[in-house]
């Protein structure tokens, strides 16, 4: 096996050192890695004159390592996915942006219909978001379900288009776009002072996630060490936002079954706990808290003993809520063999985070590449093996618990406040940097890379629903029509963090 | 059944008594109203403006005039301002009836008017609610629901969401309005029987925020539809939302 360039869990490389491959030999090492167990974290063009440079992010579970694969083409290339499933999406969204064909792709359909980063500029979209041919069945009494943009609760937009004989649903088609704001674009020729506020916001339930991700890219850019405590600071809001979203979360699924006690408490408890982010940074979503260097404001011995008392309440009225789920055979009976996916699948598709661990996959970035506090506290990886509802929820309690426990730990021995971390702006130019976080929805990874002025010259974003959605298509072959809200809610993927 | 009925005990009446009794305690850095201190800023400083991420300042001789409806709330003016004229205050009512009212300057009426005498007389006892996200990131729209948990209860004030516009007599929309999702919109908002009215929850659907200038949300909210109410903040605190909906159909008396 040939070694690739690796580098860390938040480093950098010099854009050099990665060989420009020839494509053919690009697409055999990309699939030996995943043949020998990598998985591919990124896949994403970067302009590079009047061509597009290709980088593969392979993640090695066993070494903790990260190799970087790179080719450059000009308008084709041939394609990885008919021998790799999990590139199937990134291979899209290449030929969408970059108007690169992938050659033997099955079905090169939009991901977001955005207008393409390459070529003329402000060429109008080729067609209205969401109109594309779909996949359909044909059959007597078969029939065809389209659901959204537009859904029925408060939820971000997003189209669904089932195929289903009777009650069964044979096929599901998930098209997104609608959310697209063209960060990534944006993003291109920053960092700037939009550029921190444009990850606050890219999947705005996930700011700590995504923030973490790009000051850890900067951080690596621009050589600078990030304070103890700083690091304590941001392992514990990231737990936050964890027991945050996995506590609505099951309460929305219990509310999904008609299951209300459960519902009405977890609504009100997560509340409770995204007010502890609030006590950090005065916005309960974290906004302001994570900043390039450090955090945007420390924890004061007032702030500190408040957290760890209202924490403490918090899990106690969580426990008893959701506990109410595992004793009911009512709540069981829903929860339990719907939207199966099997282990295989799911190393096949990629899945990552509560999706793949709740399929008996042991991933976890927290585990697998640690950085920051990681390194020193360990959390341990919660893994359930039935790959249904039943597993995606009760993964999401035994995690809530375990980060209570980290948070709770790390308040009794926190660092002594280190004198502010001086931060140099200078990035290196013609470096690639990247950072991998464990986000309450699984894993995200961002990748950065400079050109010679030390600015982006593309910013790729792989949000965890980019990994997952596939997930969920799949996780409704052969179930009921009726469960679909029970099965999107277990998932629960970001849209916006998809179209970016 | 038993245990249910344990863990109902346990948990108790948790639904806060605002706005009949005390608002919300907002937590320590919370940024809310801001308040421009009078004292003239420096001759050709426009430091807050160069640092200010959605271009909300605005700096005429030297008066400075903060646009909420574009604000995100980072504070950055206030880290960068030599003179400290720019501060945040903890007050969380910050939404207005008229899009030109957000625009505060130090002079200003401290908290703009969000009422509306057509709204109080048709929906004042029972508002209906559709919601549309066109491209919102799920902040606000996630501070949104939590109105709808049992410790704000939005129910009390006979204010709901429904799922379907056509039972509907207003929209909630949050997020700046994708191109991909004008449409959308258009047709929701067309949907509902008049008459309606439209509430703008957040920065972006405000103003459009930080995406303001992208050609992939070519459009603000306002110049799609017709909006009632806007509520600033990125996102706005819960509390920032329900004072809008209440002043607005009558339930908190502004002169009060
Ligand atoms: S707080 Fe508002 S006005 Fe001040 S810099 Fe931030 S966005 Fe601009």
């Amino acid at each position: 096996m040939t070694i690739d360039r690796t580098l860390p869990n938040g480093g950098s490389i010099p854009l050099d050192s990665t060989p420009d491959l020839a494509a053919p030999e690009f697409r055999r090492r990309v699939l030996e890695g995943v043949t020998n167990g990598a998985r591919i974290a990124a896949l994403f063009g970067c302009p590079e004159g009047d061509s597009v440079r290709l980088f593969s992010i392979l993640a090695w579970e066993d070494t903790g390592l990260l190799s970087v694969l790179s080719t450059t083409v000009k308008d084709r290339y041939p394609s990885l996915t008919p021998d790799c499933p999990q590139a199937h999406l990134f291979e899209r969204e290449l030929a969408e942006q970059w108007r690169i064909t992938p050659e033997g792709h099955p079905w090169l359909k939009p991901v977001r219909f955005q207008t393409p980063m390459r070529g003329k500029s402000n060429e109008p979209l080729p067609t209205q978001c969401g109109v594309a041919d779909f996949f359909q069945m044909t059959g007597e009494e078969v029939h065809e379900v389209a659901v959204g943009p537009v859904h029925a609760g408060i939820i971000e937009p997003g189209h669904f288009r089932f195929q289903c004989h009777g009650e069964t649903v044979h096929h599901l088609e998930i098209s997104l776009g609608y959310q697209h704001r063209g960060i990534e674009k944006a993003l291109a020729g920053g960092p700037d002072k939009r550029t921190l506020h444009y990850m606050e916001t890219l999947a705005g339930d996930t700011t700590i996630g995504h923030t973490t991700a790009y000051c850890r890219t900067i951080e690596a850019l621009t050589k600078s060490r990030v304070p103890a405590r700083a690091q304590v600071v941001r392992g514990i809001a990231l737990e936050l936002e964890r027991i945050a979203n996995h506590i609505g979360d099951l309460g929305a699924l219990a509310g999904d079954i008609g299951f209300l006690p459960t519902m009405s408490y977890c609504g009100r408890i997560r509340g409770d706990v995204l007010n502890l982010t609030a006590l950090l940074c005065g916005n309960r979503f974290g906004r302001r808290l994570i900043e390039p260097g450090g955090t945007g404001y420390d924890l004061t011995e007032d702030s500190l003993a408040q957290l760890r008392d209202r924490l403490k309440t918090a899990i106690t009225d969580a426990e008893q809520a959701i506990s109410l789920l595992w004793k009911t055979p009512s709540v069981l009976a829903r929860f339990e063999g719907a939207g199966p996916i099997s282990r295989k699948t799911a190393e096949e598709i990629g899945l990552v985070g509560v999706s793949a661990r709740a399929c008996g996959l042991e991933r976890d970035v927290r585990r697998d590449f640690p950085y920051g506090i990681f390194q020193m506290a360990h959390i341990p990886i919660v893994t359930w093996h039935t790959g249904d509802v039943f597993a995606r929820a009760f993964v999401r309690w035994l995690e809530i618990e375990r980060s209570a426990m980290f948070i709770l730990d790390q308040l009794e021995s926190l660092p002594a406040r280190p004198p502010a971390a001086p931060f140099t702006r200078q990035m290196s130019s013609r470096h690639l940097a990247l950072a991998l976080v464990e986000g309450w929805r699984g894993e995200i990874c961002h990748v950065a890379v400079t050109n010679e002025a030390g600015r982006f010259a593309c910013y790729k974003i792989v949000d965890p629903s980019f990994h997952n959605w596939f997930g969920l298509a799949l996780a409704l072959r052969e179930q009921q029509i009726s469960d679909f809200p029970l099965c999107n809610k277990s998932f629960n993927l970001s849209y916006c963090g998809h179209d970016l | 059944m038993i245990e249910i009925l344990k863990v109902r005990l346990k948990q108790g009446c948790r639904t806060m008594s605002y706005p009949a009794g005390p608002a919300p305690e907002m937590p320590p850095h919370f940024t809310g109203r801001p308040v421009i201190h009078p004292e003239s800023c420096g001759e050709d400083c426009r430091e807050c403006i160069e640092v200010c991420p959605s271009d909300a300042i605005s700096v005429t001789g030297s008066e400075v005039r903060i646009d909420t409806g574009r604000c995100i709330f980072c504070a950055k003016c206030r880290q960068v301002c030599p003179e400290q004229i720019i501060d945040f205050s903890p007050d969380f009512r910050l939404a207005a009836a008229r899009r030109e009212d957000l625009v505060l300057g130090s002079g200003d009426d401290p908290v703009p008017s969000a009422s509306s005498a057509v709204a109080k007389k048709l929906f004042g006892r029972s508002l209906k609610l559709r919601q549309v996200s066109a491209g919102g990131c799920n902040a606000c729209e996630a501070d949104t629901n939590v109105l709808n948990t049992l410790a704000w209860d939005l129910g009390r004030f006979g204010i709901q969401f429904v799922a379907s516009p056509r039972h509907a007599d207003g929209l909630l929309v949050t997020g700046p309005v994708t191109n991909h999702m004008e449409l959308a919109l258009k047709k929701t908002y067309e949907a509902l029987p008049d008459p309606k009215i439209v509430i703008a929850v957040g920065a972006c659907a405000a103003s459009g925020g930080i995406f303001r200038t992208h050609p992939e949300s070519s459009k603000v909210l306002a110049d799609i539809i017709p909006v009632d109410l806007f509520i600033p903040g990125c996102p706005p605190h819960p509390a920032t939302i329900l004072d809008g909906l209440l002043r607005l159909v009558g339930r908190i008396d502004e002169k009060e």
